[in-house]
């Protein structure tokens, strides 16, 4: 099943050149729903503001060149490791969803241009789809806020679930039309049985998730970026968001300053911990 | 001073929906990022905002306390056991920072181990102290504690 091209035998049911005008329309309402997106939430014109005011607290002006050096940090940091998550768990989860989202994607545009040959991207399509799900689903159940800290039951369906559900359908019935094909008890793709059955859900589940984008979460892998740069952008130009500082606690000008802290606390106070979140928030 | 959530800075963790007291930080169904429901219900323990992990809730200062336009932020550092605020005016000349300590041992530690206490003998167990009550407010060793009793001074007037 995991060398196996799974796209090959849709080839007798549906040509080359239709299968990839549907991979081209996709990728057209992926851009059109995140544009669409952006004139409804007014997101880029926040932005555009909210960076005006953090310019307006800056201390000093942030040079293009450090710009570009904090681009690289958010790309090594937010980017690439999900490391804006404070929770280990929500991070894992979040690496393997989008980790295999990549490969599933990825491997899907090789396969249907037949971009390039070999094995690797049909194991790259299958890895990314058993990413996916071990990740979507370990949120889904364990991990979402809803069912986490609300205390909601995981079958309590909300409009902030639509991309999740439309990442774990596609991931599923991709991988349930795979397996079907491989053991050749579903029939082929053309024989209208099972595999043609669970090929049909592939596709609306696909058609779903990236027709959806408008409403959905979808658009968040290109604004989160955005906000995390202004973020470091804000902090590197002195204005801090506005926040306090950062108070070295041996430092005897902050004991002058305020005295309570060497008074409580010693003037060489410990680690004091992780405080509150020694214990999961899940306490409903 | 109600609660606010920005929602750009939320990542949806829950740590506040756990933590407020009023049951009023819920997620929202749109985003899955937090939200006050009902700000008027919020008793201002600013619980949510100390525990938020990315900043992104804020406080609306009153306009007594500080005039429209203001930002009122803090920052609980547990690792340092302080807490920290910085209060700025809209015109920016007013701008200064608050610390406070808030825990002056390692959280977890410092705690009354009362599985080490020893249990009430019965005579203990008829009277009307609570079991392993701390002796400085007990009254079964020669009365209510006072300041006098204590060798403790009133003064007049503000002298912190």
């Amino acid at each position: 099943m995991l060398n196996t091209n799974p796209f090959d035998a849709v080839t007798a049911l549906i040509s080359t050149d239709i299968q990839q005008g549907y991979i081209i329309l996709m990728a057209v309402l992926v851009f059109l729903g995140t544009v669409l997106d952006m004139m409804h939430k007014k997101s880029a014109k926040y932005f555009s503001l909210d960076t005006e005011k953090n310019n307006k607290n800056a201390k000093r002006s942030v040079g293009g060149g450090e710009k570009a050096g904090l681009a690289i940090g958010v790309l090594l940091n937010e980017v690439i490791t999900s490391g804006e998550f404070a929770n280990t768990k929500r991070r894992l989860s979040h690496l393997l969803s989008m980790y295999g989202f990549i490969f599933f994607v990825v491997a899907t545009a090789v396969m249907i241009f037949d971009l390039a040959e070999g094995a690797i991207w049909a194991q790259l399509w299958h890895i990314g789809a058993i990413m996916l799900c071990v990740g979507g689903y370990w949120f889904w159940f364990f991990i979402r806020v809803d069912v986490n800290a609300e205390g909601a039951k995981w079958y309590k369906l909300v409009k902030a679930d639509m991309f999740i559900l439309g990442l774990l359908l596609t991931a599923t019935f991709g991988l349930l039309w795979s397996y079907l094909q491989s053991t050749g008890n579903g029939g082929a793709v053309a024989d209208m049985g099972w595999t043609t059955l669970f090929f049909v859900l592939f596709v609306i589940s696909n058609t779903f998730l990236f027709s959806t984008v408008m409403w959905s979460k979808f658009a968040h892998m290109f604004f989160k970026p955005a906000a995390a740069l202004q973020k470091r952008v804000a902090h590197a130009d002195g204005g801090a968001l506005n926040l306090p500082a950062d108070f070295d606690l041996t430092d005897p000008a902050v004991h002058a300053k305020y005295p309570d802290v060497p008074m409580y606390m010693g003037k060489n106070p410990p680690n004091m911990g992780p405080g509150i979140r020694r214990e999961p928030p899940n306490h409903y | 001073m109600p609660t606010f959530v920005y929602m750009t800075r939320c990542d949806g963790c829950g740590q506040c929906v756990d933590i407020c007291p009023s049951d009023i930080m819920h997620i929202d169904k749109t985003l899955r990022r937090a939200y006050n429901i009902e700000p008027n219900m919020c008793w201002e323990c600013y619980s949510c905002v100390k525990a938020c992990p990315h900043h992104a809730i804020d406080v609306r200062g009153y306009a007594d306390f500080a005039p429209l336009g203001h930002s009122v932020r803090v920052h609980r550092d547990e690792e340092k056991g302080t807490i920290a605020w910085r209060i700025k005016f809209r015109n920016g000349k007013k701008d200064f920072d608050l610390l406070a300590p808030i825990t002056t041992k390692p959280w977890g530690e410092g705690h009354y181990d009362l599985a080490n206490a020893p249990a009430p003998s019965k005579d203990m167990v008829d009277t009307e102290l609570l079991y392993n009550e701390p002796k400085y407010v007990r009254m079964d060793d020669g009365g209510l504690h006072t300041l006098e009793s204590n060798g403790i001074e009133m003064k007049e007037g503000v002298y912190y």
